[in-house]
């Protein structure tokens, strides 16, 4: 099973790109699985569809590494479904995705310095 | 969503129980999405792949987990992992052996275009099944049958070479136009037999193997056209068979059109001819068999006297396999698979200790949410891997197991010596490795199954009787299936011992045999043989150490054919009669060389010629049988063409082989064989007795064979000792291999015991403590544990023996008349097993002596 020892957040990158937009999706607030789906494919203008395996297969690697925690609160309890698992990112998670965000930025400033990518080198 | 939850099920089901009703929400919201009949099945195609595509991923990302975790647990105990590995690879690796060699023989397709339309014809007569063919009966079966598509006439051939190299001696068929078509086999080069090359006066044509190509040839093809002269008659060379033609034996090297004359068809009962028959497709063995039955029948109202009681014999080109093979390569399987079985067991019980003495973390593991279906895969996982390993081991083991095998591989069938390792063999190993992994994983993992809940967690937990009486009983079936290999072994080893203790008849040791091929038509003549055998014996008999030389039709075991109907008391000469007799012509001194007793009356003389009455020297088993109670001295009997006076009574011997009931012998002076009359049998093997080691001799006697006739080939060179060798060869080969099987069985199951006596040592420590404490005496605790071991042995042994005893009798033809329940192997056995039960359980014996009452009672 992983090791849960602290892991450090450099470890997991580049992190795949179904768990970054999963990370952003859940950052701000508790997402079930299905909201995670239309969050992504609203903020990416419906370009990447998650599809049901592939979220769910991510998940439960993201439990595994402790990027994600299951909540039991129910933020919206007359609108749901009481069988409604609800996602939660963790420190770890956080930590995660900023060092991703970070990763990709710097990878597009050395594109910019090239002049492979648009905006001020 | 029916459909949706039925793809479901392509995932763990872990992750089903997990994610499974929310991935059918997710479903649901989508399908209510999807407007209209075309979103709606594109959702469903997609939906399709994707949880194909998933669920793989999901399978894999688990079976990652759990190599890794397997990887680190086995390289934790690196001892339990190496005995582990080594146990598998010597069950499997016997195992493919094994297979493969049975594989090759018994059922791999023969080399030909749909082999198992082929089939062997044989005449039928009371005396033998399987009997040649006559050249008329040939043509009759052939004309008047309507189920083949073609059949095809054989007979071996034996020609000298000569203008190739040195003189030498080829062997091969000779055979009727169509064999090639009838078999499916072109010739690699050149063109095979047309009907032209059948004709009585066409020019000599001759095929020849890829093998004699290359070596004889340096594979040119320039070959074609070629002539070389084959017993004197110039040949052309028409074609090159391709490299795995090996028919109808494994050395064939030529082939040549078979031509009959007008004579050949003027006798019924001169039987020489194999046939060999393609079924038409759609016609059935059965259906073959019915129609040859009626054709025979027919033949026989139409010449009552030649073809009476002959029927006809239709069998698969396959089954000509002797039965004794067939057990002999059957026994070695089973024997593997009791090595397998007693392997499976032996690590089954292994796996489960260590369950046992993992249960802790297991239970921790399934309390922290790791469902039973996770725990057995992993467990699955574990045992997968090491029979992997072992299996990988144990193709290499193979490997080098096989050319010892070989010998299991008959001369008779057109198959090569030695089966190659492809991808149908390394296909059995892995099929057999996956199957050991589940076999011996799964026990273990039921286990855990049932028993991983909290309770274990429990601190001193009492780890109930189940599994120890788990454990007990796999050790029985290792103490049984060990009592059935030492049985079988045993029994073969003695029926080897017996064979090779039984008296032939003649003394071997000491006697170098060779044949001086005399080619025919040369050696046609009386005059021209005795012009060669004046030269060459005087010549060897004076040779220092020598102490006899003589000249015989045929050495005894290497040629057991030579059968002839004789004519006693009035009766005349039946063909396929049960009176006959092995007919042989020798020279004086023939019965002193190979130190057959002259029981009465005398050996043939120098005197005994054409212008004397004609003389036979018969066997003891002749006179008993003729002339019971009577002297058989100067009586008349009829055998081949004359009628004959017994001068001489001697021993019998074993033409036939060890194995195999002989008939009565005829010997008749070589002086007393006319030209032109059976050619066939003008003595050619010459039988030396010499005091230094036989194989001395060979160069001098190549030497004087030369200066008689330079032109003549020497072959078949061998003592007498490794014919007789020969006869048992396959069987050693077998007995050793079971034996070592037997062995490694004891081995095993030796462990497998002493591991299961440990850990009810270990269980019962407490207890032990506590009645040491009370006062009992070491002999007390002592015996406790012996008898455990004995309650153990016990009850596999007497399973094992009767299992045995079944195993004995279904291989009862190899036992060379040893009782299947022959007491003395059965005590043996048992007793080896008591021997396995002591060595067994003496170190948990030790260890319980050990237990010190005061440690354990302050644990608890």
């Amino acid at each position: 099973m992983t090791d849960a020892r602290d892991p450090q957040p450099a470890s997991f990158l580049p992190l795949p790109s179904a768990t970054f937009h999963i990370l952003m999706a859940v950052a701000h607030e508790d997402r079930h699985g299905y909201a995670i789906m239309q969050d992504v494919a609203a903020r990416t203008g419906g370009e990447l569809k998650l599809s049901a395996g592939t979220l769910y297969r991510s998940i439960q690697r993201m439990l595994e590494q402790g990027l994600l925690l299951e909540t039991s609160d129910r933020p919206d309890p007359e609108l749901d479904d009481e069988r409604r698992r609800y996602y939660r990112i963790t420190p770890l998670g956080e930590a995660v995705a900023r060092a991703e965000a970070r990763r990709l930025t710097q990878l597009v400033k050395l594109a910019r310095a090239r002049g492979l990518a648009p905006g001020r080198a | 969503m029916g459909l949706y939850r039925a793809w479901l099920h392509w995932y763990p089901a872990s992750f089903r129980a997990e994610y499974g009703e929310e991935m059918c929400a997710v479903f649901a919201r989508r399908q209510r999405d999807a407007e209209g009949p075309p979103a709606r099945l594109a959702l469903c195609v997609e939906t399709f792949f994707e949880t194909l595509v998933n669920a793989a991923a999901v399978h894999a990302d688990i079976l990652r987990q759990d190599l890794r975790y397997v990887a680190r647990t086995l390289r934790a105990s690196p001892g339990f992992t190496l005995t582990a590995i080594l146990i598998l690879a010597l069950g499997i690796g016997a195992n493919t052996a094994a297979f493969s060699i049975a594989d090759h023989v018994l059922v791999r397709a023969l080399p030909f275009r749909d082999p198992d339309r082929l089939v062997k014809l044989w005449e039928r007569v009371p005396s033998y099944n399987r009997l040649e063919l006559s050249p008329p009966n040939f043509r009759d079966w052939k004309g008047k049958s309507t189920v083949f598509e073609s059949m095809t006439a054989i007979r071996g051939l034996a020609a000298t070479m000569v203008g190739v190299g040195d003189p030498q001696l080829l062997t091969g068929a000779s055979a009727t136009a169509d064999l090639f078509a009838t078999l499916g086999v072109q010739p690699e080069i050149g063109r095979p037999f047309s009907a032209a090359d059948d004709q009585e006066n066409a020019p000599a044509t001759v095929l020849i193997s890829h093998h004699l190509w290359q070596t004889e040839f340096a594979a040119d093809p320039a070959v074609l056209g070629r002539t070389i002269r084959l017993d004197d008659v110039p040949s052309t060379i028409i074609g090159v068979m391709p490299p795995g033609f090996l028919f109808p034996s494994r050395d064939a090297e030529i082939w040549t059109p078979m031509r009959f004359s007008v004579h050949d068809f003027e006798d019924r009962t001169n039987y020489f001819l194999q046939a060999i028959a393609r079924l038409k497709p759609e016609v059935s063995l059965e259906t073959a068999r019915a129609e040859m039955r009626l054709v025979a029948a027919r033949l026989e109202q139409a010449y009552p006297k030649e073809n009476k009681d002959t029927g006809a014999t239709v069998i698969g080109l396959r089954d000509e396999l002797s039965e004794n093979t067939r057990l002999l390569l059957l026994g070695l399987c089973g024997a593997a698979l009791c090595v397998l079985l007693i392997a499976c067991t032996n690590l089954g019980n292994l796996l489960l200790a260590r369950a046992i003495a993992r249960r802790k973390e297991l239970a921790v593991r399934a309390a922290l949410g790791a469902g039973s279906e996770r725990l057995v895969r992993q467990l699955l996982t574990e045992s997968l891997v090491l029979s992997l390993l072992g299996g990988a081991l144990g193709v290499l083991l193979a490997f080098s197991l096989i050319p010892l095998l070989v010998r299991l591989v008959p001369n008779g069938l057109p198959i090569a010596e030695r089966p190659s390792i492809d991808l149908r063999v390394l296909g059995f190993a892995a099929f057999l490795s996956g199957l050991t992994g589940v076999a011996f994983g799964l026990l273990p993992a039921w286990w855990v199954c049932r028993r991983a809940d909290l309770s274990s967690l429990r601190e001193g937990a009492r780890t109930g009787d189940r599994k120890e009486r788990l454990r007990s009983l796999l050790a029985v079936a290792e103490i049984a299936a060990t009592v059935v290999l030492l049985v079988s072994s045993g029994l073969l080893v003695r029926a080897l011992w017996k064979l090779q203790a039984s008296d032939p008849g003649f003394r071997s040791a000491g006697v170098l045999t060779l044949r001086t091929v005399l080619p025919m038509p040369k050696f046609q003549t009386l005059a021209s043989r005795l012009a060669i055998y004046e030269r060459i014996l005087p010549a060897v008999r004076a040779l220092p150490g020598v102490s006899g030389a003589a000249y015989i039709s045929f050495i005894p075991m290497r040629m057991t054919g030579g059968i002839w109907p004789v004519g006693v008391n009035g009766r005349l000469p039946r063909p396929a009669s049960p009176d006959n007799a092995s007919l042989r012509f020798v020279t004086p001194e023939f019965f002193s060389t190979l130190r057959i007793p002259v029981r009465q009356g005398r050996d043939v003389r120098e005197s005994d010629s054409l212008q004397q009455p004609f003389a036979a020297v018969v066997s003891e088993s002749f006179a008993r049988r003729y002339w019971p109670n009577q002297d058989p001295l100067g009586r008349h009997f009829q055998v081949a063409f004359h009628d004959r006076t017994v001068i001489g009574v001697v021993g019998d011997i074993r033409v036939r082989g060890l194995e195999r009931q002989s008939e009565p012998q005829v010997y008749l002076p070589y002086r007393q064989q006319p030209d032109q009359e059976l050619p066939w049998y003008s003595p050619k093997d010459l039988v030396v007795r010499t005091a230094a080691s036989p194989a001395s001799l060979v160069p001098t006697i190549r030497r004087l064979v030369a200066q008689a006739d330079p032109a003549q080939p020497v072959s078949d060179v061998a003592t007498m000792e490794d014919i007789i060798g020969e006869q048992t060869e396959a069987r050693s080969v077998q007995a050793l291999t079971l034996s070592a099987f037997a062995a490694l069985a004891f081995l095993l199951a030796a462990i497998g015991l002493h591991g299961v006596l440990s850990f009810a040592v270990s269980q019962r420590a407490r207890e032990i403590g506590v009645r040491r404490a009370l006062g009992a005496r070491s002999g007390d605790i002592l015996g406790m544990v012996l008898r455990h071991g004995a309650v153990l042995a016990g009850a596999g042994v007497i399973p094992g023996l009767v299992l045995a005893y079944l195993a004995a009798r279904t291989m009862q033809t190899l036992l060379a008349g040893i009782e299947p329940g022959d007491a003395r192997t059965f005590l043996s056995a048992a007793a080896l097993s008591l021997a396995m039960t002591l060595a067994g359980s003496l170190l948990p014996a030790l260890r319980a002596l050990r237990v010190d009452p005061i440690t354990v009672i302050r644990a608890e």
